[in-house]
């Protein structure tokens, strides 16, 4: 055991004290963070630019319409041909003329709507003003029918089903989202961290192949313990690495959102924006209350105990495979090609969690794919939100670290039939052989 | 003398390939065994059984007289024919690093690197990596890695390859020395003038079979054909080899002499002794050379492996 703390030390340390290691841990969240902030920029740039646009509202229905905000001022024009009034846009260099022609039923507006304009004008400003046409053309026909409006306001409704078991656990269809939001993100960080740190282990176990110290290496020591020490201590500094970025790039970005003064929630597409418009101040709070308490509806300790068992179980599993890929190969060129079947079960957990936990958290499939190790740590961390027994929990992580470590032992073997064994496959017997070791 | 290192019949197959045939050595204590064979022989293959790399398929290996264990890794120190170094570790780090998998202190290790960083003068290159420094540089560290944690035995697979005529003196000097100081040394090589140097015994290993092994003195004494190299001055040559060829079987001899010598070898007959040629020799002409030809390693080498 001394041994594996030796190797684990020299892992770890060659690994942070690496300079390109060292340049990526402090250089990608500046990157990153820069980019984002150079992006965000960019957006608040063009968000913030003026724009006055001119309104030709030939039919009188909709000119009261158009209230002037703070980036964007409406020019009615009136008593002047479109012609006149293109050429006045053109050269008072507005942003474009809207243009209504004249026509008062409200039943028959088609190809009487148009907008001018030098250049294309931007998606966001065409769905701006086409809501609120809309809007404006619904109450104008409901109002020529007789309808209230207030009386349709006042009878909207918004219905959230409370959901209870017998046993009087609560839960509502928010909760369930933000279940699945919970494990959706448990399973893309341990997608990420593999895809990222996966690679790194590899090369660490080809790394005495290339100097050529395997045969004193492991005339010292068990491979066994030399692949434990190299997935733990590599894990370790992966870990590190990470978590150096996550505190990082949190400084950066509170430092960069106050000298740009950009909110980086902001950072939004237009689509979003366009979501988000749709959503009115009254539903929203509601919708926030509603997610605060799905949070607290979560059982918090047993998720983070769980989060951490299953996440760490899940990056040993992985890395170990890595490791045994990079025991079986003779350089990194190799390797390649072994890189998607590693993947393939884990993108199949996480396929396997959003379509079929949510439907059925335990259902047979969800209950299955939530004991098979390569697929548990995604599946089980998304089932747990929903409430899994203790002992499917343990039995779950013992088959996820027992297969960890049966991937080891593999790979180690693997190791040691590579240097000695001139390419022929150890029988049943060797194998045994081998064990006492 | 005890032998330290005992391996009976050791066999070891790798698929369809014996690598190893019932090989049964014996390494006495204090003594610098000589393991020679050709390429592909198997004697790395039972190195590495020595070294627990790999496991026998039949036989036993005894260290100081307890059956191998994981435990005598740390008596044993093993420098490979294919060997290296972590390229992008400093040279005192990783000397530590191996010093500790062997088992050392890091305290102890630090001492005794110390001591031989001086000895070799190589102190200034204790922060440098490994790649920093020429192949020969390297095998200097690596050495010093393999002796530092004093082993009962030590095993050195083609020692001086990479190293420099004076180097090479340099880790010969301190194989004997290790030896002197009461190390073992298992010595493989294809170079036979270091077998002659350094040897006290042998075992030569051809074809996954073990074909001869003891003393390298009394393995010379069993291949030594009687023969004696003579340089005889004359008036008249051909007599005198007319003469001496109806007594003894001769041939013409190469050494360097000052005078313009007639040079032969001569072979005695069992039971012939040197004495009665000398004198046989004396009547006939002035010896001013005479010396019996002893076969080198390099000779019986040849010959024991051509004859198998």
């Amino acid at each position: 055991m001394n041994h594996l703390k030796l190797i684990i030390k020299r892992e770890y340390l060659t690994k942070i004290k690496n300079k390109s290691f060292i340049m990526m841990t402090f250089l990608s969240p500046i990157i990153m963070i820069g980019l984002f902030t150079f992006i965000g920029y960019l957006t608040q740039l063009n968000k913030n630019k003026e724009r006055t646009i001119s309104i030709l509202d030939e039919s009188g229905l909709v000119s009261n319409v158009f209230k002037n905000t703070e980036h964007t001022t409406y020019n009615l024009l009136s008593n002047i041909s479109l012609e006149d009034a293109k050429k006045q846009v053109k050269t008072n260099e507005n942003y474009g003329l809207l243009h209504i022609a004249k026509n008062t039923d409200t039943t028959q507006i088609k190809n009487t709507i148009s907008f001018y304009s030098e250049d294309s004008p931007s998606l966001s400003v065409i769905s701006n003003l086409e809501s609120k046409l809309e809007k404006t053309y619904r109450n104008l026909k409901l109002q020529k029918k007789g309808v209230d409006i207030a009386m349709i306001k006042a009878s909207e409704t918004s219905i959230d089903i409370i959901q209870e078991s017998f046993e009087g656990k609560k839960s509502s269809k928010v909760d369930n989202v933000i279940k699945l939001v919970f494990g959706g993100a448990a399973g893309y960080l341990l997608f990420m961290f593999i895809i990222i740190y996966g690679n790194m282990i590899m090369r660490s176990v080809i790394e005495e192949k290339t100097s050529r110290i395997i045969e004193v290496i492991i005339s010292s020591v068990k491979p066994i313990q030399l692949m434990l020490g190299k997935i733990l201590g590599t894990s370790f500094a992966g870990i590190t690495q990470f978590v150096i970025w996550v505190i990082l790039a949190g400084v950066l970005v509170s430092i960069s959102s106050m000298i740009f003064n950009i909110d980086p929630t902001a950072m939004q597409t237009q689509q979003q924006e366009l979501i988000a418009q749709t959503i009115t101040q009254d539903g929203l709070q509601g919708k926030v209350q509603g997610i605060m308490q799905g949070i607290y509806n979560l059982p918090l300790l047993n998720l983070i105990i769980a989060f951490l068992m299953f996440f760490i179980g899940g990056y040993f599993l992985y890395s170990s495979l890595y490791a045994a890929i990079g025991a079986a190969v003779d350089n990194e060129t190799d390797t390649q090609q072994f890189m998607m079947p590693i993947l393939m079960p884990l993108m199949l957990g996480i396929y396997v969690g959003f379509f079929t936990v949510i439907e059925d958290p335990h259902g047979t499939v969800s209950t299955v794919f939530s004991f098979i190790p390569f697929t548990s740590p995604v599946v089980m961390l998304m089932r747990i939100p929903f409430g899994v027994p203790i002992w499917q929990q343990l039995v779950s992580l013992v088959l996820l670290y027992g297969t960890f470590m049966l991937t080891v032992w593999f790979a180690a073997k693997i190791y040691r039939v590579g240097i000695l064994m001139y390419g022929k496959k150890p029988s049943y017997k060797e194998l045994l052989k081998w064990l006492k070791y | 003398m005890n032998n330290l290192l005992v391996a009976e019949g050791v066999s070891k197959q790798f698929g369809t390939y014996k690598a190893l045939n019932n090989v049964s050595i014996a390494v006495p204590e204090g003594s610098i065994f000589g393991l020679l064979g050709p390429n592909g022989a198997g004697k790395t293959t039972l190195i590495r059984i020595i070294n627990q790399i790999t496991m026998p398929d039949t036989g036993n290996v005894f260290l100081g007289n307890q059956a191998l264990q994981p435990a005598h890794i740390k008596d044993i120190g093993y420098l490979p024919e294919e060997r290296g170094l972590y390229k992008s570790m400093k040279v005192g780090e990783q000397a530590l690093y191996l010093a500790q998998l062997k088992g050392l202190s890091k305290h102890d290790a630090k001492k005794r690197l110390k001591y031989w960083f001086e000895k070799f003068e190589i102190g200034d290159w204790w922060g440098k990596k490994i790649q920093e420094l020429s192949k020969g540089m390297a095998q200097k560290v690596q050495f010093i890695v393999t002796v530092l944690h004093q082993p009962k035995l030590l095993i050195f697979d083609e020692p001086f390859s990479g190293f420099d005529p004076i180097n090479a003196n340099l880790i010969k000097d301190e194989i004997l020395q290790l030896r002197d100081e009461g190390a073992t040394v298992i010595f493989s090589t294809h170079r036979m003038e270091s077998v002659e140097e350094l040897c006290d015994h042998i075992a030569l290993i051809h074809q996954s079979n073990k074909i001869l092994d003891g003393k390298l003195i009394d393995i010379k004494r069993q291949y030594k054909s009687n023969t004696f190299e003579v340089g005889l001055v004359t008036d008249n040559e051909n007599d005198l080899i007319n003469t001496i060829n109806s007594k003894f079987k001769t041939s013409t001899a190469d050494f360097k002499s000052l005078n313009n010598d007639l040079k032969l070898n001569i072979k005695l007959q069992d039971g012939e002794s040197s004495n009665s040629l000398l004198s046989f020799l004396m009547e006939k002409a002035e010896v001013n050379h005479f010396n019996e030809l002893i076969p080198t390693a390099n000779e019986i080498f040849i010959k024991t492996v051509q004859n198998n």
